[in-house]
C-alpha cells in the first residue's frame, strides 16, 4: 500500500519544536517531528475553529444586552459588565409599533404561521408521495425522481421572476398564502427525496405479511410503514420548519411592502438598514430570530446530523 | 433555499443493502394495475404543486426573456405577445453583464474552495474521540443552521468600520493604520512582502464570509466521510512507517475525493446561485455584484421583467453547462443523481 521507505519511528519524541522536515538519521525522525507538530497544531486548530464558529453569536447575545451609548463609547468590550446588562432591548424589539416598539411580536407570529402550515402541508402531501416512490411502481416514477432532483437545484432567483410577475397580477402579493405554496412546492421535492431514502432501508416483509393477511395498499401505508418511518418524518418536519423560518428570498419578493406580514427574518432585514432603529435593539431581534433555530437543532442534533449524512458513506 | 437538507438527497439511488423495492417485474395482474394507480394517486399532489409552482413559471420565464415587458405594462402582456430577441442582446452586451459574471465565477469558485478547504480541516482535526468532541461538533454547525439574516446582520456590525469590533481591536492590536470598511471598499492597498497589492476587499470578505457559513456542510459530509474508512488501512500504513502526512495524502485522501468532488459540485452550484448572503452584506455593491442580485435589481428597482428573465436564464445556462462539464470532465454521474 504504502511506497514508503521511511524506517519505522523509534526515537522518542522530545520537545517537537525542531522544524527538520527530512531528517531520517540523526535525533529527529520525520515521523516524530509530525507526530508533535500534530499534537501541538490540533488543539490550536480546533480551539479556532471553535471560536469562529461561535464568536460571532456570543457578541450578538452581548450586544444584545448592551445599552446603545456603552457600545459606542467602547465598542471593543467583549463581554458585558454586570452593572450594564439592560434587557430593554428585547422588550423594545417585541412591542408593538404602535407603543414604539419594533412589532417582532407581530412577526414571530407570521413567521410561525407561514414556517407550521409549510411542514403539516409538505408533509401531508410528500409522506404518501415518498411512499410511492419508494414501493410502488408506476408510470413516469424514474422521470418524477428526476423532476424533484431538478427542482432541488434550481435557482431561486429563476423562480422569482415569475412567481413576482405571477402574485403581482393576481394580487397575492402581501398575502401568507402565496408564500406558503412557494415554500410547499420547493420543499415538498425535497422530503419526498430524503424520506423516500428511508423507505427503502426498510424492509418490505413487514408489509408484505401485512398484504397477505388482506390490508389494501393505503393500509399497509397507514399502520406500517408510516409509524416504522416516523423518525425521518419528525426530523424531516424540524428540516422544513428551519427551512421556512430561515428563509428570505421570497418573504422579500412577497411581503416586503406590508409591514404587518413581515416574517421575523424580513422584518430584521429591513429595519436593518435604517439609523432610527438602535443597533442594540436589532440585535436582540437576531437573537430572537436564531435562538428558536438553534434550540430546535440542539435538541435534536443526533437525529438531524444522522439523516443528514446517512448517504455519505456510500462515496 | 432549501439547502439545508442538502446530504440526503445525494444518497440519491437506494440505500446500499435495501432490499428493491421494486417487486416482480413487469407482472400485468390485477395487483400490479392497483398499485399502478394508487402510485399515481398518491404522487399526483406534489405533481401537480411543483408542476403549478416550478415547472410552468419557469416556461414563463422563458417567454418573459422573449417580449418587452416592464413592470408597468405587465396587465397587458399574454403569453402571446411580440417575441424578440432585444432582452438576451441588451443584457449580454451591457456594461456591467460581463463584470458581474466574473464576480460570480470568483465568488462561487473561492467560496466553495475555502468551505471544503476549512470543513476538511475541521473534520481532520475532529476525527479522533476526545472529551468534549460531541458537544464541538455540534458548535460548529452553528454558522450553517443560523438564519442568513442574522448572520450578516452580526457580521456586518462586526465589521463596521465605526463601531465594530473587529476594527476596534485591528487597529488597536494588529496595527492598522486606519479601520477597514469590509463591505464597502471596492479595492484597497495592501502591502504585502513590500509590494503594494490591490485587493477587492469587499469581494473577498462576502467570500470568506461564504466559507465561514458553508464550511459546516463540508465539515459534515467529510467526517461522515472518514468514520467510514477502515482503521485497519490506517493501522497497516503506520506499521510500515508512513509518517501522518503520507497517511494523509496516500491513504485518507483517495478516500475523501469522491466526497470531496460531489462537495464541490453541490457547493458551487448553490454558491453560484446565492442571492441572500451578497444581497444582505452588500446590497450587491462595491464589486460584489453577482449575477443572481443584478436580475433581483432589475425585477424590483428597475421593472424590467424581460431584462430580468433574460439573465436568470442566462445564469442556469451557464450553470448547467458548467455542472455537465464538470460531470463529463470529473464525474461519476451516480455520485449527483
Amino acid at each position: 500500500m504504502s511506497t514508503t521507505r521511511t524506517p519505522p519511528a523509534r526515537t522518542a519524541v522530545d520537545g517537537g519544536r525542531s522544524r527538520r522536515p527530512r531528517s531520517a538519521g540523526g535525533g529527529l525522525s520525520r515521523d516524530a517531528v509530525e507526530n508533535a507538530t500534530i499534537r501541538l497544531l490540533r488543539p490550536l486548530v480546533v480551539v479556532v475553529l471553535l471560536l469562529v464558529s461561535v464568536f460571532p453569536f456570543y457578541y450578538m447575545v452581548v450586544l444584545s444586552l448592551r445599552p446603545l451609548d456603552a457600545v459606542l463609547r467602547d465598542p471593543g468590550a467583549l463581554w458585558v459588565p454586570p452593572d450594564q446588562v439592560d434587557p430593554d432591548t428585547y422588550a423594545d424589539v417585541l412591542r408593538s409599533v404602535q407603543s414604539g416598539g419594533q412589532g417582532f411580536l407581530t412577526f414571530i407570529g407570521n413567521s410561525l404561521v407561514v414556517a407550521l402550515a409549510t411542514v403539516a402541508l409538505s408533509m401531508l402531501v410528500a409522506v404518501p408521495g415518498a411512499y410511492a416512490v419508494s414501493r410502488l411502481e408506476f408510470f413516469g416514477r424514474r422521470r418524477i425522481s428526476a423532476l424533484f432532483l431538478a427542482v432541488y437545484f434550481f435557482p431561486a432567483i429563476l423562480l422569482a421572476v415569475p412567481l413576482f410577475v405571477f402574485f403581482t397580477r393576481i394580487g397575492l402579493r402581501g398575502s401568507l398564502v402565496g408564500l406558503l405554496v412557494v415554500y410547499v412546492a420547493q420543499v415538498a421535492a425535497v422530503t419526498i427525496y430524503m424520506l423516500r431514502n428511508y423507505f427503502d432501508t426498510i424492509p418490505v416483509s413487514l408489509e408484505e405479511a401485512a398484504a397477505i393477511d388482506g390490508a389494501t395498499r393505503l393500509q399497509v401505508m397507514r399502520k406500517i410503514a408510516l409509524p416504522l418511518a416516523m423518525p425521518a418524518i419528525v426530523s424531516n418536519g424540524l428540516f422544513v420548519f428551519m427551512i421556512a423560518w430561515n428563509e428570505f428570498l421570497f418573504a422579500l419578493l412577497f411581503l416586503v411592502e406590508r409591514r404587518d406580514r413581515w416574517t421575523v427574518s424580513l422584518g430584521l432585514s429591513q429595519l436593518a438598514g435604517s439609523i432610527e432603529v438602535p443597533t442594540t435593539v436589532l440585535m436582540a431581534g437576531s437573537v430572537i430570530l436564531t435562538l428558536p433555530i438553534v434550540v430546535l437543532f440542539f435538541a435534536s442534533e443526533r437525529l438531524l446530523v444522522g439523516g443528514l449524512t446517512a448517504g455519505a458513506e456510500k462515496g | 433555499m432549501s439547502q439545508i437538507a442538502g446530504p440526503a438527497v445525494v444518497a440519491g439511488g437506494q440505500a446500499p443493502g435495501a432490499p428493491s423495492p421494486r417487486g416482480p417485474r413487469r407482472r400485468r395482474s390485477a395487483r400490479g394495475r392497483e398499485e399502478s394507480r394508487t402510485g399515481l394517486l398518491l404522487i399526483t399532489p406534489t405533481v401537480v404543486i411543483v408542476v403549478a409552482v416550478v415547472v410552468l413559471p419557469v416556461l414563463w420565464t422563458v417567454s418573459l426573456a422573449f417580449q418587452s415587458v416592464r413592470l408597468l405594462n405587465l396587465r397587458t402582456t399574454g403569453i402571446i405577445g411580440d417575441y424578440t430577441v432585444e432582452n438576451f442582446v441588451d443584457v449580454l452586451t451591457s456594461s456591467g453583464f460581463a463584470e458581474s459574471l466574473l464576480t460570480t465565477v470568483l465568488y462561487s469558485v473561492l467560496g466553495t474552495a475555502g468551505a471544503i478547504l476549512v470543513g476538511l480541516v475541521a473534520a481532520l482535526a475532529l476525527r479522533h474521540p476526545f472529551r468534549g468532541r460531541g458537544v464541538i461538533r455540534a458548535a460548529l454547525l452553528l454558522p450553517y443552521v443560523a438564519p442568513v439574516v442574522a448572520a450578516t446582520f452580526v457580521w456586518t456590525t462586526m465589521l463596521s468600520p465605526q463601531f465594530g469590533v473587529v476594527n476596534h481591536w485591528g487597529t488597536r492590536l494588529l496595527g492598522w493604520d486606519e479601520p477597514v470598511a469590509f463591505l464597502s471598499s471596492r479595492s484597497d492597498e495592501v502591502s504585502l512582502l513590500g509590494l503594494d497589492v490591490s485587493v477587492p476587499t469587499a469581494l473577498l470578505t462576502v467570500i470568506a464570509f461564504e466559507a465561514w457559513r458553508s464550511f459546516p456542510f463540508a465539515f459534515l459530509f467529510l467526517t461522515a466521510r472518514l468514520q467510514a474508512v477502515p482503521d485497519t488501512l490506517d493501522e497497516a500504513a503506520r506499521v510500515d512507517g508512513a509518517t501522518p502526512t503520507q497517511r494523509l495524502r496516500h491513504i485518507l485522501m483517495p478516500q475523501l475525493l469522491p466526497t470531496i468532488a460531489v462537495l464541490s459540485v453541490l457547493r458551487f452550484i448553490w454558491t453560484f446561485n446565492n442571492f441572500d448572503d451578497i444581497y444582505l452584506l452588500t446590497g450587491g455593491g462595491a464589486g460584489t455584484e453577482v449575477v443572481s442580485v443584478r436580475v433581483f435589481d432589475f425585477l424590483t428597482a428597475r421593472g424590467d421583467i424581460g431584462a430580468a428573465a433574460a439573465q436568470s436564464l442566462v445564469l442556469a445556462a451557464i450553470l448547467a453547462v458548467a455542472v455537465t462539464a464538470y460531470l463529463k470532465l470529473f464525474g461519476r454521474p451516480e455520485e449527483v443523481a
